[in-house]
């Protein structure tokens, strides 16, 4: 065999040859119920109210259970709750009906404390989904299947924070002392963390941190029988070695596929790729606030000029990104926020074509020379991030802007924007609220106690402050959203965000599985079925 | 060196005995002309290449992924290498990676030359407590295997580099994190020859007349220790390219829009599975010819300076 | 005897304490651990409280000197990221990286030896040269894009080999798991072994065969020949015998180098060993994991080294006068 020739696709005779081979050797793993998923990294924690991270919380979707979940096409669908109001008499009370007859895996029943114990939990200081829930003052159990949930105002959308929040036996954390979630400073690890004792649909078998986790169907789930019977997750941080795992027939399903690799996987026999929308919007942000930045040669601001501003949106060729970096696996929009978001128009989503005349015009306009400074950029957190940046590094060359790519590892990336310590970088927004508030605090309202920590745009507008502010307790939905619209025309005239596209996931499986893309990038291996 | 007589002592034997024996391999001829080749291809690479990969605004994205010798059906364009993720022209890439891939690695052998002679010169001759600590340093180094000596290092520097300063910074702190990890190999070798040399009557006489330590060590002892440090050195030049080529892939390299040869392999593996060949390929080559050709050379070298097997 | 032992203790703890000073000194400053323990919500405030209660505000000799106290102990602390007690971690991968080391260094041994005795031997054969290019090209391609290449090749079109991980594993009692006596994990072993020895073998094989030749040039070999002794005898029962000594020593000190290297045929081959495991803590700046990591790295060598040098002072009374000459 030459090194080129099986860059191509084999030819059918290898392939009927090798797969004989294969099965011989990876027969003994595969029956027709158990699924080997394989992702990009693992659950960091099997704590329910640790960690608020993507594949943390997708592995814990299936060994625990929330109140009420987000479904494929994003909508509200009850899970543990079967009902969810706002009190008819205090409209700062949340009303839930939890559904009766479910056990916990260690057979202890489902009941309204362990849901105020979970509340409790949830607030507790060391928990990762405190932000979610800083509106509760407390819960209350009324019966044993009704929870009344006392906010500081009327909280007319606080349900919809409740997708990832997960609920706990408060029996069980009692015996094992893990009322309060993973305490860092207290040096010891927390029982929780490696056992799992929820109401979902599997138990779990085995863990292996990084390596392995095995979960079995629990035989006393409420829910209709899933056609999966068993889960073996396998994390594989190399994505070489992880589309080579699918190729060679060691995983049946693999989430973050790399987007080149898709058109091969999908024309490779016996495998076959599901992509949709993911509920996150990738963007550049940009200082525009400081007197002077710290990485340009220029003595003022250039984004403080809104014409610069307007420079940078024009030498942005959305399209050719999708296309050749993104390989099509992205919705080009202007709007800084998902098309699944309360809030998003078509409007908000148009966007222009680059004219790189005009948008070198306006440069040499205020600055004849140009200027340059650092664009930072993750390199391991969206997809193909790094080139996304380098791209837009060689469309801001052709109008005269010359930016330094500086791309590195997440964890060293998310701090520059939390510590104003970047005067442009690229970030990417997931909205689990399905609400544009979501967006509108984190990113836009000033930064100040509770608001703005990842705003580093420095974006400081008080009336568009305050109008954030009143959508927090606003009960009337259309007054509500009419706000949000005015809000959105501010910022998109101020432009502090320039949009880039919303991310399509992919998730390649091996023919005779069927299993949709969730927005949230948490699969549910319950809804995966096989063809038979 | 302020000696004018050692060099050309060196220079005389390079005359004889090495010219003849590189005249009589085939493979160090083949190797020689490679490697001349591809360094003088990357010295000029602005000359030579079609286009500078350093220029963003010369750059069409739409360019991107088109196949060698194969014209783009957006842009027009062809490439006789093919294009990369990014639309850049591959063999330009090449030639301007190749050219910061050598210079990394020059670089970081010379300095590790510097430091490993110096280090092994003063441990050999000095002895005690000077040897003890030096070489026990070289034990702590030898621990740490050269990649996670860069890790390292590369922390430190990311520490102590403004962020503005780092993507400047990167191939300077590639050069010492590299050199570092490569010092002991120098230092053991000439710490050996020295001390062997050290106890000659010759040495020990000119000690007695009170000759300066350090002239004894440049003008006596350095030259005769020089045939395996040079041996070491060309060894080392294919090994820094390789480090440099690992470290990208770990990420912590030279910036993607100035890539060396090893981040140009980095980008390219990630199109391995999806069929663009090319740009994972040239590169590869590339770098492969490079660093057998100085592999090679060091071979032959080290023979060629062992007379007795000849 | 006992003193020259006792100073190479001292000075082995004190090589200790400096790659500990060293470890922690770096990673304290890499990047910001907080960031990759708490979600895109936690408020600064929240941050801050936790950087009080995790001790990251505290001065640095107060923080050092708590971890060195720790460390004594075998406490390293919880991983921020896995919230597992970091010992446990380490000596739960420390398993597959011990056996992927040693089959892999066992391979390069065996395999170098042979090619390095053959090359010596037949110095101008066709397989000779043959043998010396295949290892050259070892050596001059980076590890990681071999280790790629071979997946791509044995696992995705030939489909002859897994691509990742260990295969199924059996623990053995002492906490010890392996891939040993399964099929699957012993299929698993065979990239990633050939991967990581690739560029040890191609050490031993030059090795061996530059030694050869020097030995076979011996007056000792040239006697041994005039006594009319068969070629296989000289070769194997004189000229090897004295090779081996210098290359047993090469290769018990690579050990260190090999579990080192392993960070990358871990990444690529997504081997749960401790390397994988330090790498992916560097990414999620996990300060704790990888400070152990290094310390335990340091140790396994000192350890190495200290075994080499008591064996050579007893072995070699030669050095015992020099280093009975280089105290004065």
């Amino acid at each position: 065999m030459t090194l080129l020739a099986p860059l191509k696709k084999s030819g059918m005779a290898t392939k009927l040859a090798t797969s004989a081979l294969a099965l011989a050797i990876f027969a003994g793993s595969a029956s027709a119920e158990t699924i080997r998923w394989a992702r990009v990294a693992d659950a960091l924690t099997l704590d329910p109210h640790s960690q608020n991270e993507g594949p943390t919380l997708a592995v814990l979707h299936h060994m625990y259970e929330s109140l009420v979940r987000r479904g494929t096409d994003g909508s509200l669908e009850p899970r543990l709750a079967t009902e969810w109001n706002i009190h008819p008499d205090d409209p700062t009370i949340w009303v839930i009906k939890l559904r009766e007859g479910v056990t916990f895996h260690d057979g202890s029943a489902l009941t309204a404390e362990d849901v105020v114990f979970s509340f409790d939990r949830v607030r507790h200081e060391s928990s990762g989904f405190r932000a979610l829930h800083t509106a509760v003052t407390g819960a209350t159990a009324v019966d044993d299947y009704t929870v009344h949930v006392q906010m500081e105002g009327p909280s007319p959308l606080y349900v919809q924070n409740l997708t990832n929040f997960f609920i706990m036996d408060s029996g069980w954390a009692e015996a094992n002392d893990v009322v309060a979630p993973q305490n860092f400073a207290a040096g010891e690890e927390n029982h929780a963390v490696r056992n799992a004792n929820g109401t979902g649909p599997y138990t779990l078998v085995s863990r292996d941190p990084e390596v392995r986790t095995v979960m079995a169907y629990n035989e006393n789930h409420w829910a209709e029988a899933p056609q999966v019977t068993e889960i073996i997750y396998t994390p594989i941080a190399e994505a070489a070695t992880r589309v080579a795992a699918l190729l060679s027939g060691e995983v049946d399903v693999v989430q973050d596929v790399p987007v080149q690799d898709i058109q091969r996987l999908e024309q490779t026999d016996g495998v076959h790729v599901v992509t949709g929308p993911e509920n996150r919007n990738i963007f550049f942000a940009y200082d525009v606030s400081s007197e002077k930045l710290a990485s340009s040669n220029v003595d003022d601001n250039p984004f403080a000029h809104a014409d610069i501003r307007e420079a940078l949106a024009l030498a942005l060729d959305r399209d050719a990104i999708q296309q050749v970096v993104m390989r099509g696996q992205s919705q080009p929009s202007a709007a800084p926020l998902p098309p699944f978001v309360n809030g998003w128009t078509e409007e908000l989503n148009a966007y222009s074509k680059p004219d790189y005349v005009r948008a070198a015009e306006l440069v040499k306009a205020i600055y004849p020379e140009g200027f340059s400074f650092d664009m930072h950029c993750p390199n391991d957190r969206y997809l193909n991030d790094e080139a996304i940046c380098q791209a837009y590094v060689g469309m801001l060359g052709r109008i005269g802007i010359e930016a330094n790519l500086v791309s590195q590892t997440r964890s060293l990336h998310f701090p520059l924007i939390e510590k104003w310590e970047t005067d442009f970088y690229l970030l990417g927004w997931g909205v689990p609220t399905f609400d544009s508030a979501y967006v509108f605090n984190f990113l836009l309202h000033s930064r100040e106690e509770g608001f703005g920590s990842y705003n580093g745009s420095r974006y400081a507008n008080d009336e568009v402050d305050a109008k954030i502010e009143s959508l927090a307790t606003m009960t009337d939905l259309d007054a509500r959203n009419a706000v949000i619209a005015e809000i959105w025309e501010q910022v998109m005239e101020d432009r502090p965000i320039l949009n880039i596209h919303n991310q399509l996931l992919a998730y390649a499986m091996r023919d005779g599985i069927n299993l949709a893309v969730h927005p949230e990038n948490q699969p549910q291996m319950t809804t995966l079925t096989f063809d038979n | 060196m302020s000696d004018t007589k050692t060099p050309s002592r060196l220079f005389r034997l390079w005359d004889s005995d090495i010219a003849y024996s590189f005249r009589q391999s085939p493979l160090a001829i083949i190797s020689g002309v490679v490697a001349l080749v591809i360094i003088l291809a990357a010295a000029f690479a602005p000359l030579i290449a079609p286009t500078n990969p350093y220029d963003p605004s010369s750059l069409n994205l739409m360019d991107g992924f088109t196949p060698p010798m194969q014209e783009n059906a957006f842009t027009g364009s062809t490439f006789l290498l093919g294009a990369d993720n990014q639309g850049r022209d591959v063999l330009s890439t090449i030639l301007y990676g190749a050219r910061i891939s050598l210079f990394v690695g020059f670089s970081a052998v010379i300095f590790a030359m510097v430091l490993g002679i110096t280090a092994g010169l003063i441990a050999g001759y000095r002895g005690g407590w000077v040897d003890a600590v030096l070489m026990r340093i070289a034990d702590v180094q030898l621990s740490f295997p050269s990649i996670l000596i860069a890790l390292l290092i590369f922390g430190v520097a990311r520490g102590f580099i403004p962020p503005s300063q780092r993507e400047t910074m990167a191939i300077w702190v590639l050069i010492v994190a590299i050199g570092l990890s490569d010092w002991v190999q120098f230092a053991r070798v000439v710490r050996g020859a020295t001390m062997v040399e050290k106890g000659k009557e010759y040495v020990q006489a000119a000690r007695v007349i009170g000759v300066n330590p350090i002239r004894i060590l440049l003008r006596h002892i350095l030259p005769n220790v020089m045939g395996p440090v040079l041996v070491i050195g060309t060894i080392g030049l294919a090994l820094a390219i390789i480090a440099e080529a690992t470290l990208s892939f770990l990420g912590v390299g030279v910036p993607p829009t100035q890539p060396s040869l090893g981040t140009l392999i980095r980008i390219g593996q990630q199109y391995l599975f999806s069929g663009e060949w090319w740009i994972l390929l040239f590169p590869a080559v590339t770098l492969l010819a490079l660093a057998l050709a100085v592999n090679l050379l060091g071979d032959w070298l080290r023979d060629a300076l062992n007379p007795r097997l000849r | 005897m006992l003193a020259f032992i006792i100073r190479r203790i001292v000075q082995s703890a004190l090589v200790m304490l400096v790659v500990a000073l060293v470890a922690f000194a770096l990673f304290r400053y890499v990047g910001d651990p907080i960031s990759s323990m708490v979600g895109q919500e936690t408020s600064l405030a929240d941050r801050e409280a936790l950087r009080t209660t995790l001790g990251l505000n505290d001065p640095f000799i107060v923080q050092f000197g708590r971890f060195i106290g720790n460390a004594i102990q075998g406490d390293f602390g919880i991983s921020y990221r896995l919230q597992q007690p970091v010992m446990e971690l380490i000596l739960q991968r420390l398993p597959a990286t011990l056996e992927l080391a040693l089959v892999s260094g066992l391979a390069a041994f065996i395999f170098g030896v042979s090619a390095g005795v053959y090359t010596a031997l037949n110095r101008r054969g066709f397989l000779s040269t043959g043998i010396m290019a295949v290892s050259l090209i070892g050596v001059s391609l980076p590890t990681f894009l071999i280790g790629i290449l071979l997946i791509w090749l044995f696992a995705v079109e030939l489909q002859w080999l897994p691509s990742f991980g260990r295969g199924d594993t059996v623990a053995l009692p002492g906490g010890w798991t392996t891939g040993f006596l399964t099929s699957s994990g012993r299929q698993s072993l065979i990239l990633p072994a050939i991967t990581l020895g690739l560029f040890q073998m191609t050490l031993i094989m030059r090795l061996v065969r530059a030694e050869m030749l020097e030995v076979l040039r011996t007056d000792y070999i040239k006697f041994a020949r005039a006594r009319g002794l068969s070629n296989r005898t000289v070769h194997f029962g004189h000229a090897l015998k004295n090779t081996l000594v210098p290359v047993i020593t090469i290769t018990g000190l690579q050990l260190g180098a090999i579990i080192a290297f392993a960070i990358i045929t871990e990444t690529v081959f997504q081997w749960p060993g401790v390397g994988a495991l330090f790498i992916n803590s560097v990414r999620a700046v996990d300060v704790p994991v990888m400070a152990a990591y290094l310390v335990l790295i340091a140790l396994i060598f000192v350890i190495i080294n200290l075994i080499v040098d008591l064996l050579y002072y007893v072995v070699d009374p030669r050095l015992r006068v020099e280093r009975g000459a280089a105290r004065h």
